[in-house]
């Protein structure tokens, strides 16, 4: 590990060391160049991975005050969680669940293919399918990913065998084990899965990708790299020029430090992201930096989500085993005929006792809670992810009622959904029940969303400075030496699970910065 | 969550065997029915209003195949809660004496039916929504509970279950192989 000085500005300053940080920093460093890599959260190992799902949720979640307003049910439910993500080394690659599934090209064209819809900020991503292909193929080896570079798939579980079979029965034919970024076999120095059964608590094997024990490890090893955790950014600064020249933080003992930096990486997740943004305001950036457009906390996206539990007569046990064990593909397909734009996958899904009774029906209680819960060896389960629409009031903001441990406002998180979004859920709903019907469920229960795990957009690419807030490698429009290296980059959200594309986009970013530098430009 | 349900915090249960066990100066005891089991509350809340809360949470969260045990000790994390802090005391003792209101019979006199018409009066209450999102957490994050419900927790000390049955579903046909390749081995 590199100790890099505070005053060194040679070294990239990356903030945030998830799928998109972590696997930056890696490829920096690969490459010969320094990075200052710093993490709000705590440093942990698999060994510290509980398998417990309330223990596990207070070690690793960002459990910092937010604040959430809108019609969406979690803004109700959990009005102060709107998001479940990880505050800690990894990032929210500790509690993912693996499915690493590509972008399909015309969801990187979401304005040209869906047309104008009302109320939605749809915009055509400024890059194609065909400039990241060469890059996912990078990621999917990378990362181990399963049915890829000619790893098998992973075992279906119990949870995975009544989805097929009712899957089949409906008439689905693209149902199998996913792209899992789980290891099939022991593959980078790290087992094959256990079936666990805890991918969300931290995957206590290693069996499962994540930057905390891949990248990270990976990016020390050249030497040329500066974790730095418990050291939360406040603000990233910039000349007189316009050009980033550090970052503000708070380290883990409650010192205010500034790094400075050749160039500044933002990779706080797309709530942290923006709010950090808009907490950097200036003089010269009064609205937030690279905020011009005013686009920087809009268009916030989470996905459509909901899932689906069938209840059957006899046990299934789909606690046992990979929490996202199978996938139906053949609702991801855009068909106007189904009455929404985009498409969605179905995706096994399967909480312990402790989170099925917070999240089942939030807020329910009675007889028929009572019931659905005694039932719970006897369920079967299905999360519904897909597209939701872009809206320019959909939007991370600074709420400045409530301030952190630092002083700083908390963010608000505003989402209301689309109608498109409620006609995708109802239809996935139906298709779900449907699915467990076919397989023999006495009755199916609709779970509505769980508190966001994929959040996007907030600081998206588009081609027009106008339009967004960064270009297509996530180089922002307005300050040439800072970059946008999550999933606050993702212009329209498709449907699939974002985080192989996170990485994806992370790998491209890393040559073009190297590229960058190499010609002086930033 | 961080506002609504709140993890168990600092739990102390204290199990004895029936009258034998003496209770502390300044705490009182509560006996489940069998007298086989009891929990030790701080003396924050009166054993009625002890009662009236385990009644509560009985017909909030009703299973047959659980005992009172399980709600006692949820209880004992309301009580806990109420020992730490005078807002929630107040708020709980207020809400059982809103309660007992409701139909002018204490709520433990009430028949079943009548029991889920008063809490469907109070639902909206302070009172109402603490003791629920306490409740739906100290219940069912009890290891006990998890077994009663099917569930088997932790299986990293176990070597998972790709040995112990994550696959063992015998009712429906098998998937083929190409859909779901057989483990590594």
């Amino acid at each position: 590990m590199a100790d890099i000085a505070t005053t060194d500005d040679s070294a990239v300053v990356i903030i945030g060391s998830g799928a998109g940080g972590g696997t930056l920093a890696n490829e920096l460093c690969q490459k010969g160049i320094k990075v200052v890599l710093l993490e709000a959260g705590e440093h942990y190992t698999t060994h510290d991975f509980v398998n417990d799902e309330w223990e596990a949720f207070n070690q690793l979640s960002w459990l910092d005050m937010r604040t959430s307003s809108g019609s969406w049910r979690v803004s109700r439910d959990f009005p102060n969680l709107p998001a479940w993500i990880c505050k800690t080394v990894g990032g929210t690659t500790v509690h993912w669940a693996g499915a690493s599934l590509r972008l399909q090209p015309h969801e990187l064209k979401a304005r040209s293919t869906y047309g104008a819809i009302d109320g939605a900020n749809l915009l055509d991503w400024p890059i194609s399918v065909d400039d990241l292909a060469p890059y996912y193929d990078k990621a999917e080896a990378k990362m181990g990913v399963t049915r890829t570079n000619g790893i098998p798939g992973l075992p279906g579980n119990n949870n995975f065998k009544v989805m097929y079979t009712g899957a089949r029965r409906v008439g689905y034919e693209h149902v199998h084990t996913g792209r899992m970024a789980i290891n099939s076999q022991p593959r980078d120095g790290r087992p094959a899965c256990m079936q666990l059964g805890f991918c969300f608590q931290g995957c206590k094997s290693g069996a499962k990708w994540s930057t905390l024990y891949t990248e990270i490890p990976k990016a020390a090893a050249t030497g040329r790299l500066d974790l730095r955790s418990q050291a939360q950014a406040l603000r990233v600064e910039h000349d007189d020029n316009g050009k980033a020249t550090g970052v503000v933080y708070v380290d883990a003992d409650g010192n205010q430090q500034r790094q400075k930096a050749r160039a500044v990486c933002v990779a706080g997740n797309s709530i942290e992201t923006p709010r950090l943004l808009l907490m950097s305001e200036s003089n010269r950036f009064p609205d937030g930096l690279a905020n011009g457009s005013g686009e920087v906390g809009r268009n916030y996206m989470r996905h459509m989500t909901g899932s689906v539990y069938g209840v059957f007569q006899d046990p299934v046990n789909a606690y046992r085993g990979t929490t996202m064990a199978g996938i139906i593909e053949d609702e991801i397909r855009h068909d106007d005929s189904r009455g929404f734009a985009g498409g969605y996958e179905m995706e096994t899904i399967f909480l312990g006792v402790p989170f099925m009774a917070a999240f089942l029906d939030p807020g329910a209680w009675g007889d028929t809670f009572a019931a659905d819960m005694e039932a719970y060896d006897r369920m079967a389960g299905m999360w519904l992810v897909g597209e939701d629409m872009p809206q320019a009031s959909n939007r991370v903001t600074l709420n400045s009622a409530h301030t952190d441990a630092n002083g700083m406002p908390v963010p608000n998180v505003h989402y209301d959904d689309h109608p498109n979004d409620i006609a995708m859920r109802n239809h996935a709903y139906k298709a779900g029940a449907a699915v467990y019907e076919a397989a023999g469920a006495v009755r199916t229960i609709e779970t509505p969303p769980y508190p966001s795990t994929h959040n996007l957009g907030t600081c998206r690419q588009s081609a027009k400075p106008q339009d967004g807030v960064c270009n297509g490698f996530g180089q922002s429009h307005e300050v040439a030496n800072l970059f946008i290296s999550d999933g606050s980059q993702f212009t329209t959200s498709a449907g699939e699970n974002p985080t192989l594309t996170i990485v994806t986009l992370a790998i491209r970013q890393a040559d073009y910065i190297a590229e960058q530098m190499k010609q002086q430009a930033i | 969550m961080t506002s609504h349900e709140e993890p168990i915090g600092r739990r102390r249960f204290l199990r004895f065997t029936g009258a034998a066990a003496a209770a502390a100066a300044g705490s009182r005891v509560l006996l489940a029915p069998t007298g086989a089991l009891g929990v030790e509350l701080s003396g924050a809340l009166t054993a009625h209003e002890a009662d009236t809360l385990q009644a509560m949470l009985r017909r909030l969260y009703p299973h047959a195949s659980l005992g009172d045990r399980y709600y006692l000790n949820a209880v004992a994390v309301l009580d806990e809660q109420a020992n730490d802090s005078a807002e929630t005391r107040s708020l709980l003792k207020d809400g059982v004496a809103e309660l007992d209101n409701v139909l002018t019979l204490p709520f433990v006199q009430l028949s079943d039916g009548y029991r889920l018409k008063a809490l469907r009066a109070i639902e909206d209450s302070p009172f109402f929504a603490k003791v629920r999102s306490t409740a739906v957490t100290a219940i069912y994050d009890q290891k006990l509970v998890w077994r009663q419900l099917g569930y088997e927790g932790a299986s990293y000390p176990h070597g998972g279950y790709i040995e112990r049955g994550f696959n063992d579903l015998a009712w429906l046909p098998e998937p083929p192989a190409d859909a779901s390749p057989p483990p590594y081995s």
